[in-house]
């Protein structure tokens, strides 16, 4: 009434105007992200994995796969079968993080990335050399070891699997 | 360009400059080219000058809103984001022409150029500085009126040809605001004119001993609101409402035609400002700083509160607007048109403590206007159409048919 409405809209628009913008700079900034934030790239340690096949058992999606042979070593166990292949089938997962919880070696983590844009579905398999060869900064999704650490994935450095277990 | 003398000195001078051009002791250039070349350099540095603070004001335009919105506006190309209107003409230039089938294309070509020269043609009869301007018109404020109706012609042409009826009626939206708007605005004006006692823009700033708009609230805010609603401004921008009629009269433009169209919408904040400052803030008159920046700033800060208010007021639906011009700035032109005849007819000569007094009745009317328009116009002008919606039904307090 008596026009006061307009005047305090225009204020809070005024106001606006001082505030630090909401924008965030995309590719130059990031917002940061939760340390349990479950993302793309998985953090898969072969020293590790006895290749019990039990991410891929436990996936809903069937979207792990995973063929072994006898006679590889687990730093662990001692005697393993060896993985040869390892495939995460990225286009269809949808990020439960089941496999990361049925590892019973803490072998398998989460990532912490979101930017895996491709122009083929076909590119969107994660094959094992770039599990193996890819930087390990796990997520500390259903991992309470590295919570513990308060280990953040964005900020802190690699970690090799000695450091990863419980 | 007038007669030349002492009063437009940038024109005589270039015109004296070109005169005396020797070579060798022998006139290279005759009378009437000299005549010619002076006027068209004003000319052209000042329609130029129009365009190019146009293109930088889309930019700034387009960064402030995104400030007055929280976000940042266009920040990539160019320090600033500062080369984003260069980007945008030259994908405007590259952008293929097309045309409709079933367009009459004669209309539908002239349409832009017809939309966009007369915002271009107010230039030419307000006084930028000092003793600048392009010709000081003894009818100044009607050759205003009057070209700047034209422009709403060529939103019609473009509406109709375009054989879209989104596009049509946004053209019908166009030539309906207007009719509605012209009334008042014109009446407003007329107030002005009354007290400065000439059309010619030039005499308005200079019988300005205390700026108008003291003198005239009401006459101002009226003007601004008209002028705001024809040259489609939000909240009056139903003319291209995009949730409604995608784009209104331009709906089936694109290229530079469309482009055309654009900047000529975003030049018309500026004219109107620059009427403004002419007839209300005295025009290109201050102390300390050159005139010429003085009517610069003061054009700046009007354009400035129209960029508010088009970042902060939603949208009013057509018959509000239709509303608020017909029972809204008809009643209060006429009031305000009157009040300065009387208090004319009283002080026929006012000295400035009269004009003083003059601004304290013509506030205090404008503040009662606004108070009692406030209280009774509430619930009937606003929530309901009244305009087209006018039947025998009659509604009790909770808004259910009786």
């Amino acid at each position: 009434m008596y026009g006061l409405g307009i005047l305090g809209g225009m204020l809070i628009t005024l106001k606006n105007m001082f505030r630090t913008p909401f924008t965030i700079q995309y590719p130059e900034q990031e917002i940061p992200r939760a340390s349990r934030f479950r993302g793309e790239e998985f953090s898969w340690y072969e020293e590790r994995c006895t290749g019990c096949a039990s991410c891929a058992k436990f996936c809903p999606l069937g979207i792990i796969k995973i063929v072994t042979t006898p006679g590889g070593i687990n730093m662990q166990e001692g005697e393993s079968y060896s993985v040869d292949t390892f495939d995460i089938d990225i286009g269809r997962c949808m990020f439960c993080g089941l496999c990361v919880e049925a590892c019973p070696y803490d072998a398998l983590f989460m990532g912490s990335g979101f930017e895996r844009s491709k122009y083929r579905r076909s590119s969107l398999v994660i094959p094992i050399e770039e599990l193996k060869s890819s930087e390990k900064r796990p997520s500390t999704w259903f991992r309470p070891q590295l919570e513990a650490k308060e280990y953040n994935p964005q900020k802190d450095q690699d970690l090799s699997w000695d450091e990863v277990g419980r | 360009m007038g007669p030349i003398t002492e009063a437009n000195s940038y024109y005589s001078s270039l015109y004296k400059f070109f005169l005396d051009l020797e070579v060798g002791g022998v006139d290279i250039i005759p009378e009437w080219l000299a005549y010619f070349l002076a006027g068209f350099l004003v000319i052209f540095s000042i329609v130029n000058a129009v365009v190019i603070i146009t293109t930088v004001a889309t930019w700034a335009e387009r960064r402030l809103i995104g400030r007055f919105h929280n976000r940042l506006g266009p920040n990539r190309w160019g320090p600033f984001g500062l080369f984003t209107p260069i980007a945008d003409a030259v994908k405007l230039l590259g952008k293929e022409d097309t045309r409709p089938e079933g367009v009459d294309s004669w209309i539908f070509n002239m349409a832009p150029i017809v939309f966009i020269v007369p915002t271009i043609l107010v230039f030419a009869v307000i006084p930028i500085g000092e003793n600048t301007y392009i010709a000081n018109l003894n009818i100044g404020l009607l050759f205003i009126v009057a070209v700047t109706t034209v422009g709403t012609l060529g939103m019609f042409m473009g509406g109709w040809a375009s054989g879209n009826r989104f596009s049509l009626f946004g053209a019908m939206r166009a030539v309906a605001s207007l009719i509605s708007y012209e009334v008042p605005m014109v009446l407003s004006i007329v107030g002005v004119v009354l007290l400065s006692g000439s059309l010619s823009m030039v005499e308005v700033v200079e019988a300005q001993t205390i700026p108008f708009i003291f003198l005239q609230p009401l006459g101002f805010f009226i003007f601004f609101a008209a002028a705001s609603a024809e040259m489609n401004r939000s909240p009056f921008d139903v003319v291209e409402a995009e949730s409604e009629i995608i784009a209104g009269y331009h709906t089936e433009y694109s290229g530079m035609k469309w482009g055309t169209f654009q900047l000529a919408e975003f030049i018309a904040p500026f004219g109107v400002s620059a009427i403004l400052v002419t007839m209300f803030l005295k025009g290109w008159e201050g102390p300390v700083l050159p005139s010429h920046l003085w009517f610069f700033l003061k054009v700046c800060f009007f354009w400035f509160i129209m960029l508010w208010i088009r970042a902060t007021l939603p949208r009013l639906r057509i018959d509000q607007i239709m509303a608020f011009a017909w029972k809204i700035l008809f009643p209060l032109s006429v009031l305000n048109l009157f009040v300065t005849a009387l208090e004319l007819l009283i002080w026929k000569d006012p000295t400035v403590s009269e004009l003083w007094m003059m601004a304290g009745i013509n506030w205090t009317i404008a503040i009662v206007c606004l108070v009692v328009i406030s209280r009774a116009g509430r619930s009937r002008i606003s929530t309901r159409p009244m305009l087209f919606a006018r039947s025998e039904i009659s509604y009790n307090q909770s808004g259910e048919v009786n």
